[in-house]
């Protein structure tokens, strides 16, 4: 175990994720995992990992921490933000590009505002133990990532490199789209027998908001009511990250990565695994319009989406060593903070 | 087998529907249904997950299509005998006493007996763990004695301690973690029916089996720090299904 940095302070909902916990779902343990794969998947190349290193996922706002290890690279995936380092009139890493820290820098994780879930990783990945396969974090039931539960203040987080070799630090070619306007794909079912054509008709012309009261477990939607044949209760069947679940307030509910396993209301519709990231990266407030799709359809876009990461992946490119003031930097604090120091 | 769904949850999972009701004989289908396709290894297949009446096949869809995945189920359904399956019948220690039992003097009021009248009949009664769910580890266990079933409480609890031992309609459960709960507590099991430390996660798995044995409030003290020392493990004995 490897200390490598202390948090100062601890954001709103940092909590250490990876791929997520397979082959437990049969005695009821979700499979938690990065909200947005894709943006974990993208954080863990900028810092060389291979798929698999666990990643801290920021919701709400973003962590301050100390370097305590010898150095550590690092890198933000998130939406504009990135990394102040060593206060406000420090260098500023745009998020989407990799950085190298040395012991005692501070560093601050300013997200964009854009992205509900953001990913900072760390060079080797974090040093959690792992719990039933995984360095996921369950806070429901407290088990897995940094002992169950998001950071605090003074939290430690180890990694499996006290050093990392000086190297061309990397960023992408260009910002990652986040799709905040595009619509949801679903596949229908597997109860969308249960519902009235007319629920059918709205779920996919009407628009829905994403409410507040969205977290890891589910985003829950405000909009057009969706009718029920009859009843609202099943008997118990299986659930995925993307079921869409109708309950008996007419409101559709999101499943996503900690969802339980099973659940007693019909799913009028599944989000595809394409978008599920797409999905993940819209917060509490944001609107979500759905279209249906086949199965088959579902599979290619996946396959689609999958080749394009590769390429994101495959097009990192070098970055200039020098961290100084530079204007794309300027440029992405003005975004974030609204407005311009005239001193600066 | 003809009788079965196959349904789609998106290119993520394919659900295998074997029924709508909580029965038992759904119930032994689905588990033998799980046992077959977990034998028969599934190319692409990352999860097989039994519910009450239906199997969650989780799927990659990037390593395999679901209309694959259809025709090698729709065939193993096909062709699924009974296939044999070692499972576990546990001995669950439940202190029944009014302090470890908030409800079992309402349940008992309700049901026109006495407080030791429902814990002999709960006591009295071999159950088959259905599925889990829920939370992790979380048994549902049935069918209960139909004297002692009851529709869920009217107010649920925002609270229910662990180790709670609770009943509603044909079912009964063993709450592994504090967590919201709207059925009626009628005792509570030392016994951990969950630890994140262990490899397989859950103490029961689906097609267990599952025997009360009623102990003293002072048994229950002894066993729950035996458990809390990690040096109690509740006896089982195998048995083929």
């Amino acid at each position: 175990m490897i200390p490598v940095l202390k948090a100062i302070a601890p954001g709103f909902h940092s909590t250490v994720q990876d791929q997520g916990r397979r082959g437990f779902q049969h005695v009821g343990v979700p499979v938690s995992g990065a909200l947005d794969r894709n943006g974990y998947l993208l954080a863990n190349a900028l810092v060389g990992n291979t798929p698999g290193a666990a990643c801290l996922e920021i919701i709400g706002s973003g962590p301050e921490f100390e370097v305590i290890g010898t150095s550590v690279r690092i890198a933000l995936i998130g939406s504009g933000g990135g990394l102040e380092i060593g206060g406000r009139d420090g260098p500023f890493v745009p998020s989407g590009q990799s950085t190298r820290l040395t012991k005692s820098d501070i560093l601050r994780v300013r997200l964009g505002g854009d992205a509900f879930c953001s990913y900072l990783a760390i060079e080797a990945g974090f040093d959690v133990p792992l719990c039933l396969g995984s360095r996921s974090t369950y806070t429901c039931a407290a088990f897995g990532g940094f002992a169950g539960r998001p950071l605090r203040s003074g939290d430690v987080l180890h990694g499996f490199a006290d050093d990392v070799p000086t190297r061309d630090e990397v960023t992408f070619g260009e910002p990652r789209s986040l799709g905040l306007d595009q619509a949801i794909r679903v596949v229908l079912g597997p109860q969308d027998d249960d519902f009235t054509a007319a629920a059918i008709e709205e779920f996919l012309h009407g628009s829905y908001t994403i409410t507040p009261a969205s977290d890891r477990m589910g985003f829950r939607l405000a909009g057009p009511p969706l009718a029920h044949k009859s009843d609202y209760n099943i008997v118990s069947d299986g659930i995925v990250a993307g079921s869409i679940q109708v309950p008996g307030s007419k409101l559709p509910i999101v499943l996503m990565a900690d969802a339980q396993t099973t659940g007693g209301y019909p799913k009028i519709a599944t989000v595809i695994s394409a978008d599920l990231p797409v999905l993940a990266v819209r917060g509490g407030g944001r609107s979500v319009r759905f279209q249906s799709v086949s199965r088959e359809d579902a599979e290619t876009i996946r396959w689609a989406e999958h080749q394009q990461l590769l390429k994101i992946i495959s097009g990192l490119r070098p970055v200039s060593e020098s961290q100084g003031i530079r204007i794309e930097a300027l440029y992405n604090q003005n975004l974030i903070d609204g407005v311009i120091d005239a001193n600066a | 087998m003809d009788d079965f769904r196959i349904l789609t949850a998106a290119d993520s999972a394919l659900v295998i529907e074997l029924g709508a009701a909580i029965d038992r004989k759904i119930s032994d289908r689905v588990l033998a249904l799980a046992e077959t396709l977990t034998r028969a290894g599934l190319p692409g297949a990352t999860e097989i997950v039994a519910t009450f009446r239906s199997l969650c096949v989780n799927y990659d869809s990037l390593t395999a299509t679901g209309a694959e995945l259809e025709r090698a189920i729709a065939a193993l359904v096909k062709g699924a005998g009974a296939a044999s399956q070692i499972r576990r019948l546990w001995d669950i220690a439940v202190c029944y006493d009014p302090h470890y039992a908030p409800d079992i003097e309402e349940v008992a009021n309700t049901v026109g007996l006495t407080a030791a009248e429902v814990a002999a009949l709960h006591a009295g009664t071999q159950y088959h763990v259905y599925m889990i769910g829920f939370v992790p580890g979380y048994p549902y266990m049935g069918d209960l004695p139909a004297q002692l079933r009851l529709p869920r409480r009217l107010d649920p609890r925002t609270r229910v301690p662990p180790g709670s031992l609770a009943i509603a309609t044909s079912m009964t459960a063993v709450y592994p973690y504090e967590s919201p709960g709207g059925w009626h507590l009628i005792g509570t099991s030392p016994i951990r029916f969950f630890d994140p430390e262990s490899t397989s996660g859950a103490l029961l798995r689906p097609g267990d089996a599952v025997k009360f044995r009623p102990v003293t409030a002072s048994e229950f003290s002894r066993i729950r720090l035996a458990v809390e020392r990690n040096d109690y493990v509740p006896e089982s004995t195998e048995f083929a299904a």
